[in-house]
């Protein structure tokens, strides 16, 4: 097996809620990567990329959380996440914010765990051992599909394809399910809280959506959308369950966290 | 200020009046997406409408200088309005001058922005609105609540009420079809009185002089056809250099509005009728300020809506609670470019799902200029509690140790909580979700002692 990129070092970033809420998440992706041959570090003076300032226009405290990111990361060979908008921000919104040459040279290296064992692993030297005979709903969260572009988004004429789904469609017994509409689930960040009315029927209507195609399991790459919905269908007594792809890639699909 | 959650959460109110509202526009989102790939060349067409948007915004003097020469060759009578103010004693004289009491007038945006039709009432002149969707929005003494679909916020059987009062209809028969045949025989006798058509314009073409206008329902050339006097009011943005462009955007204009190959009346008007005036009035109205900076890309709007269909919030929110002229996101993003502290909660109505961007036939950055927007909006009074939660948060999220060791005692300190103390009121998180407990070891403490 050609495997030209084992032994590199790639530092892995966690993002605050998943390193609080969801471990199982950062485990996952943290052996997903040893397990393909990585030396893997996760920076423990790693801070929040900046999003949620960023996007409500608070520039400076952004770009605070901004140059944090470049110093603690830039030493490495690829920067890994476990979340889509988290990579976004850092690959399309830190732009003036941190000198120029330093995020030309970072950016590069910056990859959602999907579209690391996509673009850099490989989806033909994937090792995955563990099975999961299961209907699952895939969520494409609004940042992987239409700013990473891990898949081709409803709105464009463009041949279909889907990284998450390559990668996904490699484990064992898997079903993959899409929902009828690839729409927003109306988490945003701050936006689930100043607009929480729209946020929640959005929310809702997305786990309706999954249901309707007989999903009692939901995916994606971004906990953050899983979140919001996990919270809205638990106070609505919904059954249904949310897992990070991670979480099915390594096969920790048994514990549950948050 | 405009407080676009709280008219939003007012719309949710009617939870099935919200869940009509989003399908109905979905289906036309979906109608969109069908014709579009049907054409294998779309993503081409619309950098190609995106080019020639922003060559003709570069060198928009000189395009509408070519205009005005042009147009006034072909005999057409070419005014200059800097502001609404302009607009509405410009027309009002014309109109004056003509003598004309009774005027139709097919849909224009910009009139409506301008508030055209309040003012040529206090002059005493009849304005009647010939767009169906706007009629009906007029009789109900209403607004426009989207820039295609104008009384999408409306059911047949409330426009059947409306009908009945206004226009002496039964006010059991919802039929669509019976409605419009009624709204059809009431609107011909208005055609046939009017003594001036007030008109919109999609495309002003600056080689060849003339305008372009688009409808579904004839009803422009019919008004403008009638009277002597054609008065077409125009954002100075809608120049484009030639007629060689023109069917670029009028095969992304219908496909990407409506899911049509192109509008039922396509109509040119390169000059007076024989006998008649034609005159254009170009209006400014805030739009040159826009221009040469990152704002300047809004100005390549067509007013297609493919914007407003694809919005998740503004399929959830209505065009109403925007309260301009132009909603959903081309709206929130003009609104707040031009008065960033009225409209300071519409650039946050957004979730920066971007889906606007990859609908817009002229590829405009919508997301981008609503996140650009924030930075502004972020600093109204309104949201002095908000910035400093945030700087909180900020100061909190500097020291990854402290909100680990934060976290943990949340944690453990959650299940011992009665229910009451974790959602209180200025919980927002716990409006609308269960809260979510912390896990009893967070990722860096699992990843120490795994390195142990």
């Amino acid at each position: 097996m050609h495997r030209p990129e084992r032994g590199k070092r790639v530092g892995l970033f966690i993002p605050c809620y998943i390193d609080d809420f969801y471990p199982n998440v950062a485990l996952s992706t943290l052996e997903l990567l040893e397990a393909h041959g990585f030396d893997v570090e996760y920076p423990e003076r790693q801070r929040c990329c900046g999003q949620p300032f960023l996007n409500n226009g608070m520039h400076r405290e952004g770009a605070d959380f901004a140059r944090h990111f470049v110093e603690t990361f830039e030493s490495y060979d690829y920067v890994v996440a476990p979340a889509g908008s988290c990579i976004a921000t850092a690959r399309y919104r830190y732009e003036g914010l941190v000198e120029a040459d330093r995020l030309a040279a970072l950016t590069p290296k910056l990859f959602e765990l999907c579209e690391f064992l996509h673009d850099v692993v490989g989806v033909e030297n994937l090792q995955l051992k563990h099975p999961f005979p299961q209907r699952v709903g895939l969520h494409n969260s609004c940042h992987a599909l239409r700013e990473l572009k891990l898949g081709t988004p409803s709105e464009l004429n463009l041949p279909h394809f889907s990284k998450i789904k390559a990668i996904l469609s490699r484990v064992e017994g898997i079903t993959i399910v899409d929902p009828a509409r690839d729409e927003c689930c109306g988490f945003g960040g701050t936006f689930s809280l100043q607009e929480s009315a729209v946020s929640a029927m959005m929310g809702r209507d997305r786990i309706a959506d999954h249901r309707q195609q007989g999903v009692e399991i939901m995916t994606g790459v971004d906990r953050s959308c899983l979140m919001h919905m996990e919270g809205l269908a638990r106070r609505d007594g919904t059954p249904i369950r949310f897992l990070h792809v991670a979480e099915i890639l390594a096969g920790r699909t048994e514990e549950s966290d948050g | 200020m405009v407080d676009h959650a709280r008219n939003a959460a007012a719309f949710l109110q009617n939870p099935e009046r919200a869940r009509w509202h989003d399908r109905a526009l979905w289906h036309v989102r979906q109608k969109r997406d069908l014709a579009v790939k049907a054409v294998p060349e779309w993503e081409a067409l619309r950098r190609a409408a995106e080019e020639i948007k922003g060559h003709t915004l570069q060198h928009l003097g000189y395009y509408l200088e070519r205009f005005e020469a042009r147009a006034q060759d072909n005999s057409i009578e070419v005014f200059w309005a800097e502001d609404a103010k302009e607009l509405q004693q410009i027309v009002g004289k014309l109109l004056q001058e003509h003598g004309a009491s009774k005027v139709v007038k097919s849909k224009s945006m910009l009139t409506e922005e301008c508030g055209l039709n309040p003012y040529l009432e206090s002059l005493g002149i009849e304005v009647t609105d010939t767009d169906l969707g706007e009629r009906i929005v007029q009789l109900a003494e209403d607004r426009p609540s989207h820039i295609v679909l104008p009384a999408i916020h409306l059911k047949k059987e409330q426009v059947a009420e409306i009908f009945a009062r206004k226009l002496g209809t039964d006010p059991n028969e919802s039929d669509p079809f019976r409605l419009t045949r009624a709204a059809r025989k009431h609107l011909r006798q208005k055609f046939l009185e009017a003594e001036a058509a007030v008109t919109g314009v999609n495309f002003a073409l600056a080689e060849e002089g003339g305008i372009v206008i688009c409808t579904n329902e004839g009803n422009a050339d019919l008004g403008a056809a009638l009277p002597d006097l054609h008065i077409a009011c125009m954002g100075l943005e809608k120049v484009i250099p030639s007629a060689r462009e023109l069917g670029l955007f009028t095969r992304v204009l219908a496909r990407s509005a409506t899911g049509q190959a192109i509008t039922a009346y396509t109509s040119h008007f390169l000059r007076p009728k024989p006998g008649g005036r034609l005159c254009v009035v170009i209006v400014d109205n805030g739009r040159s300020h826009l221009l040469a900076g990152r704002q300047e890309k809004l100005l390549s709007c067509i007013r297609c809506g493919a914007c407003m269909n694809t919005c998740p919030v503004y399929r959830r929110s209505g065009g109403h609670s925007y309260e301009t002229v132009v909603p959903g996101p081309i709206g929130s993003a003009l609104a707040a470019a031009n008065d960033s502290d009225k409209y300071a909660s519409l650039p946050f109505a957004c979730t920066l799902c971007s889906s606007c961007d990859l609908v817009c036939p002229a590829r405009i950055d919508l997301h981008r200029q609503l996140y650009q927007e924030r930075e502004r909006c972020i600093r109204v009074p309104k949201y002095r509690g908000k910035r400093r939660g945030l700087k909180a948060a900020a100061l909190f999220l500097r020291y990854p140790g402290l909100r680990r060791t934060a976290m943990g005692i949340l944690g453990s300190l959650m299940p011992k909580l009665p229910r009451s103390w974790i959602y209180y009121r200025f919980n927002l998180w716990g409006r609308e979700h269960e809260m979510l407990r912390p896990a009893r070891r967070s990722f860096s403490r699992l990843y120490k002692e795994r390195k142990q």
